[in-house]
């Protein structure tokens, strides 16, 4: 008998869409896939959004989500075709023989039921193990994943516990029904990097020890290639390259993978403070209305004219709260903000249109921050009306400029945003942004939604717009990479403090506090066996545990 | 103390302070009508003497505040007054009126709101099929149609054509329980036909809308039955906004039977709160009202405990 335990021939998946204004109809999703996985192996499937692995992960369960639909070909699951298979077979295979982990475990846990009964449910119910049983497996698993009080986090609700160890018991209800196969859906994603680490081992050893078989998806080659012994690069619903992590890794054949590997290549030369900085944030600290505590404890940061300030931490460092208080969004309780060689009032109401002007901001989610109603040519033009007074031809002129050097050109301008990509959406904020002649942008975490590729190419466009307008970023991020590529200084923040704060050069040299070299060993490096060595090395807890 | 204790305690306080503004609203609204208990006892034809006596006599001369914190004391007390018309005490009458029509609106609600559920549950687990589409039709027609017409061709055809259940909704003390029921079943059925459609529309979309939730999706990928995945996954988080149209519709029962007790000559509260406005009775109105305004404010209270004790993360803190 072979030792496949999941084979995968010529897969094709369907999808109706719906377009605005268009007849739905119905498109090819993934072009015929193949692949095989042995007992007990982990096989990588990497991609940028599109590409299709998500769907091909859950086709292995059988499942389509939304509209999608497996249109042809074959997936075998100990030795049947699981795609002709009675709905009622279907039922016994997922939560029996193979079980799912979901990017998000806050989202996939039901809040209103316990952690057991949930872990315990596919298990009792597929009749693998008495209720009994498949407790004490589970208080087993909890312990297994480095869980705190394995034998009582059972007993909690969702909302009780945090992130990352949400995502470990996620772990541990795959596991409890003892799967052959268990598909990991992005399962770090969402974690902060000193968080993922520890999740990623503990999945990691879970699956050593239990030896079972796993899908692993994800879009970070770095992450795969510490956790998987086979890899299939995916684009667009093709199979791009497929081979062993070793041979991705350090050997890639195509074009595209290549571009993987090397990803974050951009070179910034740091630039030297200047006499007077545009911002200076003096001795600020700041609480939200309702909370008895402070989230930010004096902090002290300054960006000077056409440079880049990265402020860097996890979340719940208060680097978003930092941006609300500039802003005005968010009044602080003491310290005071000078802008542009003027003092800015604390709060929104007292600031003039002139300040408004000259401070901008672009956000994460470039979806949500624009009128779905409105083109693009609407959508840039209005600070041009409402700053500039701006009318007809001479504004017209001035967003067709804008567009040019965003890289999108005039044929964008009748656009709405729901025809334009996740890129193509940022780079339109970015030209709203721009549009106001500001001499400061507040950039919150303006990559982090996006694919690598992506956000390289905007991570490239703001540092040439930084030399052609000479505006300054004040750059919230978690990503490391992101801070390397493009800052002048560095503040990194830890609960509400600046615990480092200097030029580029300064900050990410040794040698470091405690936290930032955390923080910086955290960053998933594109070497086997990274995860191990950093694991050995650690002198700090997890911010996140 | 814990938060639970905390929020329901600020719900019944608020609870006590809407039902003193509903008696003061109601208090002042029939103040402000035209003419006096005075003026409604004597007729037009009063001489001004006798009605400037009779006032004297009631009191009605005194301040509307004093009146009314008077009025409010009494009631605080359980005692609502007395009749203009004939005297009685309001409080001895309202007493079996109201057992009436809670007993009607207990029934109905018995009836309906596991039937409504039900439906709901089985519009969800066949959407967009017949089954959902048949349970929608039927129960949006029902609500369509005015209640009072229900009523009577409920009567025609159930009672008159086929001679089953009485026509005359009438009970009294010395009937059993059987035949009490016999002779309400048609207003149970009426009332029925009237709130099944809200709750049920309400139970489908509560429940669809947490169906599209992950944790669904993770309920799937255990190879549950659809039914199990939305009685124990979808259901439990849905509860808030049921139990919120099912109060609402409960409070319909009790204080919205005003038409069917009529059509049917039910001896419940709609019929003697109808009987004495056309009498211009007023300290009966008034009780009335304080009475539909706290049996309303009283539900809708139950209502918002009930989605706060539902609610994982108030009940069980971090």
């Amino acid at each position: 008998m072979s030792d496949t335990l999941l084979k995968v021939r010529d897969l094709k998946i369907g999808a109706t869409v719906y377009p605005p204004g268009e007849k739905p109809h119905d498109i090819e999703i993934v072009h015929g896939v193949s692949f095989d996985l042995e007992r007990g192996k982990v096989l990588g499937l990497i991609g940028e959004s599109g590409a299709g692995k998500s769907t091909i992960g859950l086709a292995s369960m059988a499942y389509g989500r939304g509209g999608v639909q497996i249109t042809g070909g074959e997936v075998w699951v100990n030795g049947r075709d699981i795609l002709t298979t009675s709905y009622g077979d279907i039922r016994k295979l997922r939560g029996g023989e193979v079980t799912y982990v979901s990017q998000s475990a806050a989202a996939s846990f039901n809040p209103a039921k316990k952690i057991m009964d949930q872990v315990v449910e596919a298990a009792v119910e597929q009749k693998k193990f008495s209720r009994k049983e498949a407790e004490a497996r589970a208080r087993e698993l909890f312990a297994k994943l480095g869980l705190p009080d394995p034998d009582n986090i059972g007993e909690r609700y969702p909302h009780q516990v945090s992130g990352g160890q949400l995502q470990r018991c996620m772990t541990a209800l795959a596991l409890c029904p003892e799967p052959d196969l268990v598909v990991f859906d992005e399962p770090t994603t969402a974690l902060d990097v000193t968080t993922q680490i520890d999740v990623l081992m503990a999945i990691k050893e879970a699956i050593a020890d239990t030896g079972v078989a796993a899908l692993y998806i994800t879009h970070d080659l770095a992450v795969v290639a510490q956790v998987s012994d086979d890899i299939m690069v995916l684009r667009m619903g093709n199979t791009v390259e497929y081979g062993t992590t070793d041979q991705i890794i350090n050997n890639p054949q195509e074009e595209y993978t290549k571009a993987l590997v090397s990803v974050r290549s951009i070179e910034h030369e740091e630039k030297q403070p200047t006499p007077e900085p545009v911002l200076s944030v003096d001795g600020i600290t700041a609480r939200y209305k309702g909370l008895n505590f402070d989230v930010l404890h004096n902090v002290n940061v300054e960006l000077h004219p056409g440079q880049t300030l990265a402020v860097v931490g996890e979340s719940g460092s208060g680097k978003s709260t930092l941006a609300r208080v500039i802003t005005g969004l968010l009044p602080p309780r003491d310290g005071e903000i000078t802008f542009a060689g003027r003092k800015l009032s604390p709060d929104l109401k007292g600031r003039t249109r002139e300040d408004l002007r000259e401070l901008q901001m672009i956000y994460q989610m470039a979806d949500v921050a624009m009128n779905p109603r409105q083109t693009v040519g609407t959508i840039i033009g209005r600070p041009l009306e409402f700053y500039f007074n701006m009318r007809g031809a001479e504004k017209r002129k001035r967003i067709v400029e804008l567009l040019d050097e965003i890289e999108l050109g005039e044929k964008f301008i009748d656009r709405y945003p729901a025809e334009l990509s996740g890129g193509q959406k940022q780079r339109v904020c970015i030209a709203r942004s721009l549009a106001a002649k500001p001499k400061m942008i507040i950039c919150d975490e303006v990559t982090s939604a996006l694919d690598p590729l992506v956000a390289d190419g905007i991570l490239k466009l703001l540092l040439d717009l930084q030399k052609i307008e000479d505006v300054a970023y004040l750059f919230i991020t978690h990503d490391l990479a992101t801070v390397r590529a493009i800052s002048d200084s560095i503040a990194v923040m830890y609960q509400g403090r600046v615990v480092r704060y200097g030029p580029k050069s300064q900050v990410l040299s040794p040698p470091f506090d405690d936290y930032t070299d955390l923080l910086l060993s955290s960053v998933p490096e594109m070497h086997l066996g990274w995860l191990e060595e950093v694991v050995a090395h650690r002198k700090m807890e997890s911010a996140g545990n | 103390m814990h938060p639970i204790l905390k929020l329901v305690s600020q719900r019944l306080a608020l609870g006590l302070l809407l039902l003193l503004g509903a008696s003061a609203l109601i208090f002042g609204l029939t103040e402000a009508l035209p003419g006096d208990a005075a003026q409604a006892v004597l007729g037009q034809s009063a001489t001004p003497e006798a009605l400037a006596n009779l006032r004297e006599e009631m009191g009605l001369n005194r301040p509307a505040l004093t009146r009314y914190f008077e009025w409010l004391g009494g009631i605080v007390q359980g005692d609502l007054g007395q009749s203009l018309t004939n005297k009685l005490d309001i409080a001895e009458s309202v007493g079996g009126r109201l057992n009436n029509t809670l007993f009607l609106a207990f029934w109905a609600a018995l009836v309906s709101v596991p039937l409504a559920i039900f439906l709901g549950l089985l519009a969800v687990r066949y959407r967009n099929r017949w089954p959902d589409k048949l349970i929608s039709a039927v129960t949006l027609t029902t609500i369509s149609i005015p209640e009072f017409l229900i009523g009577y061709v409920l009567v025609y055809f159930v009672a008159v054509k086929l001679g089953m259940f009485s026509p005359l909704a009438m009970i009294n003390d010395s009937m059993s329980l059987g035949q009490k029921l016999n002779s309400i079943a048609l207003p149970v059925m009426v009332l029925t036909m009237v709130v099944l459609a809200h709750m049920m529309r309400m139970t489908r979309a509560a429940i669809l809308n947490v169906m599209q939730s992950a944790y669904v999706e993770t309920a799937e990928l255990k190879g549950l039955t659809n039914f199990k995945i939305i009685y124990r996954h979808a259901l439990p988080n849905a509860v808030a906004p049921i139990v919120n149209v099912v109060m609402l519709n409960l409070a319909y029962l009790v204080v919205g039977v005003v038409v069917v007790e009529v059509v049917f000559v039910y001896p419940g509260m709609g019929q003697y709160l109808v009987d004495h406005v056309t009498k211009r009775d007023v300290p009966v109105v008034l009780a009335c009202g304080v009475i539909f305004a706290a049996i309303y404010i009283g539900l809708n209270m139950v209502a918002d405990i009930v989605a706060i004790l539902a609610n994982p993360r108030l009940r069980h803190p971090k």
